[in-house]
């Protein structure tokens, strides 16, 4: 099949596009552990877990939804789940919600091991007979339909709004048509833009649904004394010539397409069913990432008009750029150039078919620019204060 | 290439595709008729530009969507940024007690 890419069947028909061993850390004072064991083992990839105790209710409950996320994602074929063994997150019941997902899942606690030598020694001889295993599932050929893709951008300049992000909402169109999943994120990013989102919702339902998605977050940063002049648009933003929130918006929203939004989920949830999404989160690129990669994203597309190098661990994250000059100036980073849109070399429509046959050759293997420089940016949104 | 575009033809600015000089002559055959305007400063790449007379707290226009209102009275060919552009959603207004 010409549409067709190669990837890792996982148990629950799910498809994983990277065979990683995930080392996860319940909390951050287990995080260097676990890079410990990560830097020992070749298919190895720890995230380093910003949060995980001293939390409130609504921030627990994300980190441990967000954490489970990223060990159910398919692009994980075994996990090592690493605890420290007083925090709050309890790294047991982490492994045993993972270990629902019949993948291989082992835990170890570092107080109980004996510290930090002890749990990296068992930890990489326990990763190493995972990676084993692992790399002996074989590659298979699978439909488009197989496919979670969150879109996001950031380092947004005008060129993000005319050129890269409604390329890259036609090729989420064009992924939706093959009956494949795409998820559009951040919140902030839909003020003044509500009504183009509410047009394309499902039902009366997912528009009151985004609509109160948007008031909860303005009402968290009001509750702060907080707005967006000067801070949305960024500096940075500004200097590219966006001059006002809406602007940005505007053609942030334009990442969707032109699909039907089917549902609208909260940070890091998985989405049941097939077709355009939408999930809460933060305009913060690497929070909004690690929110995708947890609702199962196996690839995440990335435009930014101003350039930018992040990555994200288990997830490859192909990235756009609108600006031609970016794209010369930042080839290092950038994996793909949509400058020609604006330089009127190319049309929306040519470059969105480009995305989309970068898309299943990133999901069939070739890495991303930021897999190869090693960038593992991780970061969980916190809502309230720690204790 | 012609160096900017108008997006929709309701947009009363238009956004640079190239570092566009002050008193260049732009020839705008997008919009509702065909207009010419001059530059009347450096419009730097991906920024906007006036293509028609903005009133001190008009709607500023692009993507055919309000993109916030001008603080000032802005003519044809000038900059349109934070300088003279003030978003509406970005301030959070209080709610009436």
């Amino acid at each position: 099949m010409k549409d067709n890419f190669w990837g890792y069947l996982r148990p629950n028909d799910k498809v994983g596009v990277r065979n990683h061993i995930a080392i996860i850390p319940s909390v951050s004072c287990a995080a260097a552990t676990a890079s410990k064991i990560a830097y020992q083992v070749a298919s190895a990839c720890a995230i380093m877990n910003n949060t995980g105790c001293d939390e409130i209710d609504i921030d627990l409950n994300q980190t441990r939804r967000t954490l489970i996320g990223f060990g159910k994602n398919p692009n994980v074929a075994a996990i090592l789940v690493v605890g420290l063994g007083c925090e709050v997150l309890s790294p047991v019941s982490l492994a045993e919600e993972i270990e629902k997902e019949g993948k291989p899942v082992e835990c170890l606690i570092i107080q109980e091991e004996g510290g930090t030598v002890r749990t990296v020694q068992k930890g990489v001889t326990i990763a190493q007979q995972m990676a084993t295993e692992a790399s002996r599932i074989n590659k298979r050929s699978f439909d488009p339909s197989h496919l979670i893709v969150g879109t996001q951008c950031g380092g947004s300049d005008a060129t993000s709004g005319l050129a890269a992000n409604p390329a890259l909402g036609v090729a989420s169109d064009i992924l939706v048509g093959h009956g494949a999943v795409s998820i559009l994120a951040e919140t902030p990013e839909w003020i003044g833009a509500e009504h183009w989102l509410t047009r394309h919702a499902m039902t009366k339902e997912v528009a009151d649904r985004i609509n109160s998605v948007v008031t909860r977050y303005e009402k968290r940063l009001k509750a702060f004394g907080e707005d967006f002049i000067g801070k949305q648009p960024s500096p940075g933003n500004m200097e590219g010539g966006l001059s006002t929130i809406e602007e940005k918006s505007l053609g942030c929203v334009a990442k969707g397409g032109n699909s039907t939004i089917r549902g609208v989920l909260e940070y890091g949830a998985q989405p049941r069913g097939k077709g355009l999404f939408v999930m809460d989160t933060p305009g913060n690129d690497i929070e909004s990432n690690t929110a995708l990669i947890a609702a199962g994203c196996q690839i995440l597309c990335f435009t930014t008009g101003r350039g930018t190098p992040v990555g994200a661990p288990i997830t490859p994250v192909i990235k756009i750029t609108g600006n031609p000059f970016t794209y010369e100036k930042m080839k290092n980073d950038i994996d793909f150039n949509a400058g020609t849109i604006v330089q009127q070399k190319e049309s929306i429509q040519d470059v969105a078919g480009r995305i989309f046959a970068e898309i299943l050759e990133v999901a069939s293997g070739k890495l991303t620019k930021a897999e190869i420089l090693g960038h593992h940016e991780f970061s969980i949104n916190r809502i309230g204060p720690s204790y | 290439m012609s160096g900017f575009i108008v997006i929709h033809k309701d947009d009363n600015v238009l956004t640079a595709l190239d570092s566009l000089q002050p008193s260049l002559d732009l020839l705008i055959t997008t919009g509702h008729e065909n207009q010419e305007i001059v530059t009347k400063e450096l419009i730097p790449f991906g920024h906007k530009c006036a293509i028609r007379d903005i009133t001190k707290g008009d709607k500023v226009i692009k993507y055919g969507e309000i993109i916030g209102i001008a603080t000032e009275d802005i003519h044809p060919g000038e900059h349109v940024h934070v300088h003279n552009l003030r978003s509406i959603r970005g301030t959070i207004k209080e709610e009436p007690q």
